[in-house]
């Protein structure tokens, strides 16, 4: 069977009696078999938990829940229980969680059928997926190139029609660079929009949760199931935005953003975007964010760190194996973490990023509040999918990929990316719009607008 | 250009818990000096006037009432689930005391 690519369809066949979850669960698991072993997107396939959930709502016959009938596949960073959870890393290759993460247990009271765990950079420790202990990811739409990381298996698992939404997490771009490189849609949520409670922290004042799927609607839908106060992860707190009905949107350009070393096809596409919003009446102004251009840097600074603090607990003794087991990115960034918080550089690093870091925050919201735009617009990064090895080599210029994903985490603000076209190699194209905090409703409303001038149809690589 | 020597690796290595091979040194060191190197930019940045930034939504002290939440209870046994290496239902760690001699 054509699986559908979006939760109406599913739904809507689900109601109608087209086809049963069960007979979904079959075309997934099809495809599972068919590619998996080639691309490495799973890294474990829970068939039997989705034959169970499959049969138990055909049973039923409902399927009113939000996410009823909705196969999901989580990034192998959120903690299932009795389900292997690696994080990409060979430390915890046989770690069997006790608990599932807040997330997960939403997701599936809302309907949802787990089909398995999906390869990711180590400890999200990437932007290609190259750093996974378990191998590289291939992007289904051209298998030469990366599929963007860290949640490379949560693109790649949509674009190969193998799921129909997915997780990831997203510390600096590892949400929206697979959406991106996958021709999907993704939201990296306002900081304390979602609970992190059961994922394996990485930079605690940066880590987001946010779904993958291949529409705005979709994209909603599980941000709608997923958000909110759990009482297990401090920082989340049940804020409304603004959701009133603009009749007219403002988006900000930011000129640090459109300079040297941005990919002239990439900048050629979101050109093209902005005409199609002007001719909508949004209205375009530019604006200036001078300390951003320093975003990575405090990045790699303040990120490492909390690294080597998060990653402290993994020594062997409560569970996983010994730290020797640890991939070299890992090793990496402890290290890294280490010497920015040693004593005599502490000032001189970790003190003078997170100055930087209230800089980028104090621009970034005086051109909210001044400038009054409900929306910056930028590029997801400053290329389209790079080959596999490409950068592998040279650390710092993996690190530059995430230059224009840093503002969003450093300021705390939500970022939705969504596909805008193709390249002339038939690689996916997109952009990024990001928000006041908690403005994720005006964000969906903004790419919508978008989405619909277009015609956007939904695509998956095969 | 920042350079990191190799007793400065050694030394932010220990305080990692990490054991590093001759090669890991030799790959890491320069790796490491290029990436510290580049950072470093940030001391061109007037920030005289700013604080610090560690919480992004302006929280402080987030509290909630201690009370046990019985579904997020794990038996000794799921505790103790996650290594081989116990002793009498007890995790078993390093020695941290030594005998005296």
């Amino acid at each position: 069977m054509n699986t559908p690519l979006t939760i109406k369809e599913t739904q809507d066949g689900l109601k109608q009696k087209k086809f049963s979850a069960v007979e979904l669960v079959d075309a997934y698991l099809a495809q599972i078999k068919k590619y998996n072993k080639e691309y490495n997107i799973f890294l474990t396939v829970t068939e039997d938990l989705a034959y169970a959930k499959a049969k138990e709502l055909d049973k039923i016959g409902k399927f009113d829940e939000p996410l009823s009938g909705v196969t999901i596949a989580y990034k192998d960073i959120f903690l299932t229980k009795d389900i292997r959870t690696t994080a990409g890393s060979k430390i915890l290759e046989s770690y069997v969680p006790v608990y599932s993460a807040t997330s997960v247990k939403k997701i599936e009271n809302a309907g949802a059928i787990p089909i398995g765990k999906l390869n990711c950079d180590a400890f999200a420790h990437g932007s290609s997926g190259e750093n996974s202990d378990f191998g590289a990811t291939l992007n289904p739409w051209d298998k030469d190139y990366i599929p963007g990381g860290s949640s490379s298996g949560s693109g790649a698992v949509l674009s190969a029609n193998m799921s129909l939404i997915s997780t990831g997490t997203d510390t600096c771009g590892s949400i929206r660079l697979p959406a991106n490189y996958n021709y999907l849609v993704s939201l990296k949520p306002t900081y304390g929009a979602v609970s992190r409670y059961g994922v394996i922290a990485m930079a605690s004042s940066l880590d987001t949760v946010g779904p993958l799927a291949r529409t705005i609607e979709d994209v909603e839908t599980i941000f709608n199931v997923i958000k909110g106060e759990d009482g297990f992860d401090g920082t989340v707190v049940n804020k409304k935005g603004d959701e009133s009905k603009k009749s007219k949107f403002k988006i900000g350009i930011p000129r640090e953003f459109f300079i040297e070393g941005l990919d002239s096809e990439i900048e050629k596409n979101i050109q093209e975007v902005i005409n199609v919003y002007k001719k909508e009446n949004v209205e375009f102004v530019d604006v200036s964010l001078p300390s951003t251009k320093y975003g990575i840097s405090v990045y790699y600074i303040i990120q490492p760190a909390e690294v080597s603090s998060n990653l402290g607990r993994f020594d062997g003794i409560r569970y996983g194996n010994d730290r020797d087991f640890l991939g070299e990115e890992a090793k990496r960034r402890i290290m890294l973490g280490s010497y920015v918080l040693s004593a005599g550089f502490y000032d001189s690093y970790y003190d003078k990023a997170m100055r930087v870091r209230s800089k980028i925050i104090s621009e970034v919201d005086q051109v909210f509040m001044k400038d009054e735009v409900d929306a910056l617009i930028a590029p997801v990064a400053p290329t389209p999918p790079f080959k596999l090895g490409e950068k592998i080599n040279d650390p710092l210029s993996m690190y530059l990929t995430d230059v224009y994903a840093a503002t969003a985490n450093l300021c705390g603000i939500p970022s939705l990316a969504l596909p805008s076209g193709f390249t002339k190699n038939n690689l996916p194209l997109g952009f990024q719009l990001m928000g006041p905090r908690f403005s994720e409703h005006q964000l969906f409303e903004l790419g919508k607008l978008y989405h619909k001038e277009i015609d956007y149809k939904p695509k998956t690589a095969f | 250009m920042t350079k990191l020597t190799k007793k400065e690796v050694l030394h932010v290595a220990k305080l990692s818990n990490l054991t590093l091979t001759d090669a890991e040194i030799k790959k890491f060191t320069p790796q490491l000096s290029k990436i510290v190197g580049f950072v470093g930019q940030l001391s061109e940045v007037d920030t005289n006037s700013v604080e610090p930034t560690n919480q992004t939504t302006g929280l402080t002290n987030v509290f909630r009432e201690d009370k046990v939440i019985s579904e997020n209870i794990l038996t000794q046994g799921q505790a103790l689930s996650g290594t081989d290496n116990t002793y009498n239902g007890l995790f078993k760690v390093p020695a941290v005391l030594e005998n005296r001699t």
